[in-house]
């Protein structure tokens, strides 16, 4: 009897817990939305049209809905290379720049290749060479950083602004297509692009995306250099205790994280765009960056984070048009959300503490 | 004082009802934290002219109570009163400012100022500082204590046992009414401790009341006027200095154990332990050293960081089933020579031969599987990753290899069932192999380092043992365990180098005992009779040139 009272308890306990996990979500998310709302009201704006708009178009309008997801596939590929180098503990906020020097080899390629190789193969090289082009812009931060202990959020950061003006340069430059007005790279014809999904305008890579995501989490939890990278992020000084080889150990993480940025440009430009703009930057590494953080770097939890903020992305740029509240109103929803996640955070603690004590 | 009472806190209050006659009073102080009562009902006086002796092992309560008389902590029930007056401690600046001066076990002193700069701070921020003022101070204490410190020397060049001086009168520095010194013996060489007794006996007849905070049951005798017994957050009984003046040691000695530990039966190896007496093991025979040696250091030199004490040329070999010892003060280079051998630094010069077999160029996982294991002295800055299960912490150092990886991927049934036979095998208290390590007892981390360093299950025969503080920071027991486990793995043939800076543990352990001092070996000597005085010449570098 008691022991079927204690497993019972234990139910309950398990239950609350999971619950209370929920709460926690759930409370900062509507905290957000609220405080939001009272922005949209002092702009003179009804914030339950806005959210309702957002939503409806974000999520259920069939176009809509398909940009929502298209739009997943390039950040959750930048947000499983996050996941890596924020669990092996290097601080990669560089990926803007390895995104788009990535998006320029691709676009710079692709037209050129798809006159001699078969669509697939074009594809598979467009991959490769920009994923090992954004590994390689991460060469020097990792070099600095092994060799003499150098931060890589300042070098990772200062990389970045020279890969995004790099690409400009080689937009402008080097493979500019001098047909079109604005300076931009060969257009790939539609049907050389990434195979699309069904009827619809989503395109495969998010079918990539996803399962870089899982191999990822994958790699993290069942393998020995997972497990490897993990030590290195938790403690470095067990890492050099029990002998791993944390410089190596360093190189790889880098490569990853960079390398997976590098083909989420890939899978952008040969996804959606087709081609490469001069000037075009869409920052989805700093955007995706916050995301991580409140997934605390846990893959399943990141795409629920990534689809919200997605919705909040297409819903917010048709808003813009339609109800004129700018597109940047999208990023104080995200900075609310992470203050309010800080918040609930914090005070979740002390109550622990204090039911401890 | 009432001793051996059943309830010393009633018999302290009926013995003190006309009150008064301490500096610092405490009646009733309890302090708990989750989990744990630190301070149970605790009531003492602290007198002028008196050398009070707070004994008591890990976890007794000792630092709580004197974090409670710094003002680090406030008690959740009790009474404190200085001069009479009842008090409130908030900050350790109201205890400084009601004249308790407290010197802590390590240093907290700023390296890179000189001593009167260091002495100068903390004041008031917007007042001047006035060096006259300061100098004209530290030249009274200086005069009080008998020191010869000079007060423009940069503190980062003193010796340990000077910079406690400097905390000492730093502690003084508000007025001389309590000094307290936790543990203040531990990091100082035997010349240290005699220099910090006669330091300590000056003020005691100036009238300053003295807390003196120990483990160790020799200083206890050698410098209490008083000895009070602490016990699992209990005050468990005193001596008072009536009796004390007519008892000698072993009595004494006795007394303590028995308040210790409840009865002198079936405590007697908890004893041992205490005061030192522990069976000395066999000396390695004569012929068993004529063996080849097991390893060999020949003019091995590291390179060290800033603040770092680096190997210089340092040469001995090792035999198998040898413990030897290496002593000295904390911070000479014990920490480079263990992962000089371990393989976790790797020497800028001179040769390391295991049985033979040169390895000075291999690293961690190499050495490790030809048989040479290293237990550090930090347990969660290095040892251990604290957020980790026991299960990852059990397997760190074999990541990736047959039979708990295959191909690289983890087989996580294999390791958490590999490390549900360790826990079981090496009686680490823990919930569960999926628990934090970090909410482990310092005791039963040590196991787990233990299991993970000398299993040979996984990879081949241990061989070497480094051994880097290994009872450091343990209670009683977990202390007799590892130094038990040492004896065994000696027996059995391991080659052992133990780093230690207590020296009881050293004279119990050793074959031979090695002393480091600047980096470098100043001797090694043979343990036995007399041999303290050997290594107390050896440490302060009195015998190196």
């Amino acid at each position: 009897m008691t022991t079927g009272s204690e497993r019972s308890d234990a139910d309950t306990t398990q239950i609350r817990d999971s619950l209370l996990a929920v709460v926690r979500v759930l409370v900062p998310v509507f905290l957000a939305l609220f405080v939001g709302a009272l922005i949209l009201l002092s702009f003179g704006k009804d914030p339950l049209t806005y959210y309702g708009y957002v939503i409806s178009r974000g999520l259920f309008s069939p176009s809509g809905l398909e940009a929502t997801i298209t739009r997943i596939a390039p950040l959750l590929l930048i947000a499983a290379g996050l996941i890596v180098a924020f669990r092996a503990g290097i601080w990669n906020l560089g990926v803007d720049g390895q995104f788009l020097l990535a998006s320029v080899v691709t676009a710079a390629l692709a037209p050129v290749l798809m006159d001699s190789m078969p669509r697939g193969l074009t594809i598979v090289t467009c991959f490769a060479v920009s994923t090992a082009v954004a590994a390689a812009w991460s060469l020097l931060p990792a070099f600095l950083k092994v060799r003499y202990g150098i931060n890589e959020i300042i070098t990772t950061l200062m990389m970045s602004f020279l890969g995004i003006s790099l690409s400009n340069v080689l937009v402008k430059i080097a493979f500019n297509d001098p047909s079109t007005t604005v300076p931009q790279t060969a257009t790939l014809p539609v049907d050389e692009r990434l195979p699309r999904l069904f009827d619809t305008t989503i395109h495969s890579g998010v079918l990539i995306a996803l399962v870089a995501l899982l191999l990822v989490h994958l790699m993290m939890t069942r393998t020995a250099f997972g497990l490897k990278l993990q030590v290195v992020g938790a403690n470095p000084r067990a890492a050099v205790h029990t002998g791993l080889a944390v410089g190596k150990l360093t190189y790889a993480t880098f490569a990853i994280s960079a390398g997976l940025a590098g083909l989420a440009g890939s899978v952008e430009i040969l996804g959606v765009w087709g081609t490469m703009r001069a000037d075009w930057n869409p920052a989805y590494g700093l955007l995706v960056i916050p995301l991580v953080f409140l997934a605390r770097f846990h893959g399943a939890a990141t795409i629920g984070f990534v689809l919200f903020f997605a919705v909040l992305m297409i819903g917010g740029e048709s808003a813009s048009r339609r109800l004129g509240v700018p597109q940047y109103y999208v990023l104080v929803l995200v900075s609310l959300l992470l203050i309010f996640f800080a918040l609930v955070e914090y005070l979740d603690q002390r109550w622990r503490k204090q039911a401890r004590a | 004082m009432n001793t051996g009472s059943t309830d010393p806190a009633a018999a302290a209050t009926a013995a003190h009802s006309g009150g008064g006659e301490g500096f610092v009073e405490l009646r009733g102080i309890t302090k708990r934290f989750p989990g744990v009562l630190a301070n149970d009902d605790i009531s003492l006086d602290f007198r002028p002219g008196e050398i009070h002796v707070l004994l008591g092992e890990n976890g007794a309560g000792k630092s709580t109570l004197i974090g409670i008389l710094a003002g680090m902590q406030q008690p959740d029930a009790g009474e404190i009163r200085v001069r009479g007056a009842s008090v409130r401690i908030g900050s350790p600046r109201e205890s400084l400012e009601l004249g308790i001066g407290t010197v802590f076990q390590h240093v907290l002193l700023v390296q890179s100022l000189t001593v009167l700069e260091n002495l100068m701070l903390g004041g008031a921020w917007w007042r001047r500082i006035d060096r006259d003022a300061a100098l004209k101070r530290f030249r009274e204490l200086s005069e009080l204590l008998a020191l010869e410190i000079s007060p423009d020397a940069l503190v980062g060049r003193l010796s340990l046992g000077q910079q406690q001086q400097v905390e000492i009168v730093r502690a003084l520095w508000r007025g001389e009414g309590v000094l307290v010194l936790d543990e203040p013996t531990s990091m100082l060489t035997p010349e240290g401790v005699r220099e910090l007794g006669q330091v300590m006996v000056r003020l005691r007849d100036e009238g300053v009341a003295i807390v003196f905070i120990t483990h160790k049951l020799q200083e206890a005798y050698a410098f209490g006027d008083r000895i009070s017994v602490l016990r699992l957050g209990k005050l468990v009984g005193s001596i008072d200095k009536e009796r004390l003046s007519g008892m000698d040691e072993q009595a004494v000695t006795d007394e303590v154990i028995r308040l210790m530990f409840g009865s002198t039966e079936g405590h007697d190896q908890d004893a041992e332990t205490l005061s030192g007496l522990g069976h000395r093991r066999p000396h390695l025979s004569a012929e068993r050293q004529a063996e080849e040696p097991c390893l060999n250091l020949r003019a091995v030199s590291t390179q060290g960081d800033v603040g770092e004490c680096p190997l210089q040329d340092v040469s001995f070999s090792l035999f198998p089933g040898e413990i030897l010892g290496i002593a000295g003060v904390d911070g000479n280079g014990q920490k480079h020579l263990a992962e000089a051998v371990a393989g976790q630094r790797l020497a800028a010069q001179g040769e390391i031969f295991l049985e033979g077999a040169k390895i000075e160029r291999l690293g961690v996982p190499d050495r490790r599987k030809l048989g040479i294991r290293y237990i550090t002295d930090e347990r969660l800055g290095e040892g251990t990753v604290g957020a980790f299960s026991v299960a990852h912490n059990v397997v760190m150092k074999e990541i990736g290899q047959p039979p708990l990886w295959r191909h690289g991927i983890s087989l996580w049934d294999r390791i958490f069932a590999h490390a549900r036979g360790q826990i079981r095998e090496h009686d680490v208290r823990t919930p569960s192999e999926r628990t934090p390590i970090g909410r482990l007892s310092g005791g039963n981390i040590q196991k787990v380092l233990l299991a993970r360093e000398l299993a040979d299950d996984l990879v081949g025969e241990a061989k070497v043992v480094v051994f880097n503080k290994p009872t450091y920071g343990l209670d009683l027991q977990s202390t007799r365990f590892a130094r038990d486990r040492i004896r065994r793995g000696a027996e059995s043939g391991l080659a052992t180098i133990l780093i230690s800076t207590e020296l009881d543990e050293l004279i119990e352990l050793s074959d031979r005992i090695a002393v480091m001092f600047q980096g470098r070996l100043a001797g090694i000597v043979e343990n036995g009779e007399g041999v303290e005085r050997e290594i107390g010449l050896l440490m302060t570098g009195a015998a190196a040139a």
